[in-house]
């Protein structure tokens, strides 16, 4: 990067348990040195209503299972220049596609009729519709890096992040397993 | 003292026993091949494809594992060209069932996941399919999860080589193909199986498992049941 102007980086939650952004959060003392390099406009980290419109980096954790999710997603990739798809939700849609051979109905109706101990109905104001599959992100949109691991490590989103502060291609190789 | 023949592997020269496959003969000098579904002791299948090599002269990959080593014969087994090649499997596999590392029994200790990992899988390039598959619950001391199960036979051969019992075999074609308990019962409902477990403790990934394990707590004996293989005259 060029000058003094900070790096823009974006964070988002989809369909995952947010253990990914813990383990953003790990990379401990590197925290210190990406406050100096990087603003965060974006993510539940900050309080920002709105995806900016040019962002220089997005980790984006959590598959695809909403129209909801989709719809951030796609704008996360227009306004984006290095999309990173983090953690194996994202990266593989592992855990919420456990859903994937259940037709929607038939979930939402087991959980929300069948599972309901009071006011059985399944919610429609308010919440996003399902999807038929949650999705990998990079089946919804092009993803520039993937960083798997459940939760990846941190060692693994520092390695990205520092290589892409630098300049270089980040490379995952042995740092990284799904799981 | 069994003859010896002649073969380069990789650009060095190296010493192979006659009768080898190319797989044994560079396992023989040191030399690993990644691959999934061989096993020393059984007979090779060829069904994984990641030990797939390159021999001088032949247009075409061969699988290391079924293809015997010849005098004068030219292999190249690691190279970009063959890693690629190896990644495309893996994410074949990883595609086609329902691989979810994060509630499985044998993560951090899966042939697939830690193949992945070796060759540098971090993402799979083609749709995942889903597919509804059955949990076989019914043995009381193990568990079949088709969902995880990667078709490589090694269960199938160990029990009919090693245990001599052949309670597994494959069923249907292509994408359909299962892995089937005799004649498609259930397999707390066969007649043959020894509960022996040697197919459990073979299976490289969490497909077949002991009860009672949580997330990644299923550490598997495999080398334990390779020695038998091997001291029962088989395959070497």
């Amino acid at each position: 990067m060029t000058g003094k102007a900070k790096v823009k980086l974006a964070t988002a939650w989809l369909d995952g348990c947010s253990g990914c952004h813990m383990s953003l959060l790990d990379v401990d003392e590197l925290l210190v040195a990406l406050v100096e390099k990087v603003d965060l406009v974006y993510g539940p980290l900050v309080d920002a209503p709105e995806y900016p419109e040019s962002v220089d980096v997005a980790l984006v954790e959590g598959a695809v299972s909403s129209v909801g999710d989709q719809k951030l997603a796609q704008t996360i990739r227009a306004r984006t220049k290095v999309l990173i798809a983090l953690g194996d939700c994202a990266v593989t849609s592992n855990v919420p596609s456990m859903r994937n051979t259940i037709p929607v109905k038939k979930l939402l109706e087991r959980v929300y009729v069948e599972g309901a101990d009071a006011a059985p109905g399944v919610p429609k104001d308010g919440v996003p519709a399902l999807l038929r599959h949650a999705l990998p992100l990079a089946e919804v949109v092009k993803v520039d890096i993937h960083i798997p691991g459940c939760p990846p490590k941190p060692g693994a989103i520092a390695h990205v992040l520092t290589s892409l502060l630098d300049g270089k291609k980040p490379e995952l190789k042995g740092l990284v397993k799904f799981g | 003292m069994e003859a010896k023949m002649t073969i380069r592997i990789d650009g060095e020269l190296v010493k192979a026993e006659k009768g080898s496959t190319i797989f044994e003969a560079a396992r023989a000098n040191g030399k690993r091949i990644p691959g999934l579904c061989n096993m020393t002791g059984l007979k090779p299948v060829g069904a994984c494809r990641l030990c797939m090599v390159e021999v001088a002269g032949v247009n075409r990959l061969l699988p290391s594992c079924t293809t015997p080593a010849q005098e004068g014969m030219s292999v190249t087994i690691r190279s970009a060209r063959l890693d690629s090649y190896r990644k495309e499997a893996l994410e074949l596999l990883l595609s086609e069932r329902n691989h979810v590392c994060a509630v499985c029994v044998s993560n951090g200790h899966c042939e697939l996941q830690s193949l992945s990992q070796e060759l540098g899988v971090t993402n799979v390039r083609y749709g995942y399919r889903y597919p509804k598959l059955p949990v076989d619950l019914s043995h009381p001391r193990y568990v079949l999860d088709h969902n995880r199960c990667i078709l490589c036979s090694r269960c199938i051969r160990v029990c009919a080589e090693v245990e001599g019992a052949h309670v597994w075999d494959i069923a249907g074609r292509g994408i359909a193909s299962m892995l089937t308990c005799e004649m498609n019962r259930s397999w707390g409902a066969s007649r043959s199986c020894t509960s022996c477990g040697k197919c459990v403790q073979v299976c490289p990934t969490g497909a077949l498992a002991e009860k009672g394990f949580a997330v990644e707590e299923m550490v598997k004996k495999f080398e334990a049941v390779e020695r038998l293989a091997v001291g029962r005259g088989g395959v070497k």
